[in-house]
């Protein structure tokens, strides 16, 4: 890390659950461009953390600070207009409206203009400016021979394609990704991954990324941190962290990863 | 594996020597542009079948129509030789085919431990509730951890284990194991397909659909793959050998995908199972 301030710093993040402490002094940090994983057992902790930094818990200890700026009381809507995108583990996508609605309707979501509701399903209308950034974004995903097909019709790697588009469409300066590949096949889990690289080259997003999928974690991300039972057990660099011994026994076992 | 008497049994008028289950000529629609097309396999008393393609080949629609999850609309489902097609779920799961993760519901307001003794005790007995949760936190340690904690706030893969658990521990004569590693860690997955083994050496059939294509190969007999609905192999595992990259559209044969694969797939993947759904 540089001096430039990162642009997600989480500090000493606390979350409890009668009883139960999820996350213990959680400290974890994104650089700008960056690709960080965050990996761990089931129930570590990852999904809580999304949801702190997201807005959608509340930490009982701790701060979120965002391009400098503290962010650990804001609203979730608030943080989404800052620059944080996500996509989630189920798919929400809704049939009937095609590839190439759904990125419109999350442009004009992140407008919040007037016409939204009025004119949420009226895309017949479409300004220039929405046009273009919809099309962008579907040549970035490599979605524009499919952009007017119905979502329904679609493979799941692509349908995840086209969640992830539509967190692009806000113009994140930070995407948070839970478990994305889950459910992919290989194929499919290569073409998001490429994809993936792809946004954070061209975009400049930063990425953070929880997965259980080792290998496709390691394709991509340059630093990891590894949960276990809501205690940071290690950071670091991506190789180094996955050849920890406490990493292997807590979370991988003895299969093999390659170097 | 406690000592008791399966609750499930073979139909009446079951022959010896039919397969446990076999489709015959089964056809099926999901979504609007997706089907599988006369699909015949077999699965013998003891085997372990791996079924295998791409997403959207119509693997899931498959493990669904022989656990009673789906109707064909054609073609036929036997149970040890006898037509079963059609037939309610919990009719089949009391013929002794249970289908993982969907096979029984999960309630979110219970607690994990109210949760499993709904079932253990349907399966062993009031006194053999104890020595199944044993058996089951054994399996599952996480779940032991958190049993009075209740279902909708565990975590994903906590809820998938709890999904697993419930029929891991009274195995069924065949247990369709449709992409059980879904949402678990590396090291929880491994216990997984350990305990399917022991599972198998026990005296159940398998059917299993993994994307983990080594899981499954590892402990199949017989392969089936399908490709973009119809079956295009069929037989001993050991042949599958180079015949996969051939036949299985990106896969080679030591279960590594290589290139691109021509399916669609289904839209809505349900990787927490059946969180309050209903018992069927
Ligand atoms: N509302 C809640 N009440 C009580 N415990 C909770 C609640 N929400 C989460 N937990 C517990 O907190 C722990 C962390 O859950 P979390 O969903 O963050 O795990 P995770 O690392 O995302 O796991 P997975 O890999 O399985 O998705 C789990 O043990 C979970 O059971
Ligand atoms: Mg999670």
């Amino acid at each position: 890390m540089n001096q430039q301030s990162p642009l997600l710093d989480a500090n000493e993040i606390t979350k409890r659950f009668s009883g139960i402490t999820a996350l213990d002094s959680v400290n974890l940090d994104v650089a700008e461009h960056e690709i960080v994983g965050l990996i761990g057992p089931n129930g570590a902790g990852k999904t809580t953390f999304f949801n702190c930094l997201l807005g959608m818990l509340r930490p009982d200890d701790g701060e979120v600070l965002f391009n400098g700026q503290d962010i650990t009381k804001l609203p979730v809507y608030k943080r989404a207009r800052l620059g944080f995108g996500r996509t989630f583990q189920r798919i929400e996508l809704f049939s009937g409206l095609t590839v190439r609605e759904h990125l419109l309707i999350a442009e004009r979501v992140r407008r919040g203009d007037g016409r939204l509701w009025k004119d949420f399903l009226n895309l017949a209308k479409t300004r220039p400016e929405e046009s273009a950034a919809a099309e962008a974004t579907l040549e970035l995903l490599e979605l524009t021979d499919v952009a007017d097909a119905p979502v329904e019709s679609l493979s799941l790697g692509k349908g995840r394609l086209v969640e992830l588009g539509r967190a692009l469409m806000t113009e994140p300066k930070l995407l948070l990704l839970d478990e994305p590949s889950s459910g992919l096949d290989q194929v499919e889990t290569r073409a998001l991954t490429d994809v993936l690289r792809v946004v954070n080259r061209q975009r400049g997003t930063a990425i953070l990324l929880v997965e259980h999928d080792v290998e496709m974690v390691q394709s991509v991300a340059q630093r990891l941190y590894v949960l276990d039972f809501g205690v940071l057990i290690a950071s670091g660099l991506t190789d180094e962290v996955l050849a920890d011994k406490a990493v292997r026994a807590a979370y991988i076992g003895d299969i093999a990863v390659s170097s | 594996m406690t000592a008791v008497e399966p609750k499930s049994s073979p139909p009446r008028g079951a022959s010896d020597t039919a397969p446990l289950l076999e489709l015959r000529n089964v056809y099926a629609a999901y979504g609007p542009f997706r089907a599988v097309f006369d699909v015949s396999l077999s699965i013998a008393p003891g085997s372990v079948v791996a079924l295998l393609g791409s997403n959207g080949a119509g693997k899931t629609t498959i493990a669904r129509i022989a656990s009673g999850l789906l109707k064909p609309t054609r073609g036929q489902v036997f149970v040890d030789g006898v037509d079963v097609t059609g037939i309610r779920t919990f009719r089949l799961t009391r013929l002794g085919v249970t289908h993982a993760p969907e096979g029984r519901s999960v309630f979110a307001s219970l607690t994990v431990e109210e949760n499993l003794t709904l079932v253990f005790r349907q399966e062993a007995g009031r006194k053999g509730v104890q020595a199944s949760l044993d058996r089951a936190f054994e399996l599952f340690p996480r779940l032991g951890e958190r049993r009075n904690q209740n279902a909708g706030s565990l975590s994903g893969g906590e809820q998938r284990m709890l999904s697993l658990a419930r029929v891991m521990v009274h195995p069924p004569r065949l247990l369709i194991a449709d992409e059980l590693s879904l949402g678990l860690a590396p090291i929880v997955v491994d216990e997984v397909y350990r305990t399917l083994e022991k599972i198998r050496d026990s005296g159940t059939s398998l059917l299993i659909v993994e994307q983990h294509v080594h899981h499954a190969l590892a402990l199949a007999d017989q392969v089936v793959v399908l490709t973009k609905g119809q079956v295009s192999f069929d037989g001993p595992a050991d042949d599958l050998g180079d015949l996969a990259a051939r036949l299985m559209p990106g896969v080679a044969s030591d279960g590594q995908l290589v290139e691109p694969a021509a399916g669609v797939g289904i839209l809505t993947p349900e990787p927490n199972g059946s969180a309050d759904h209903p018992p069927t």
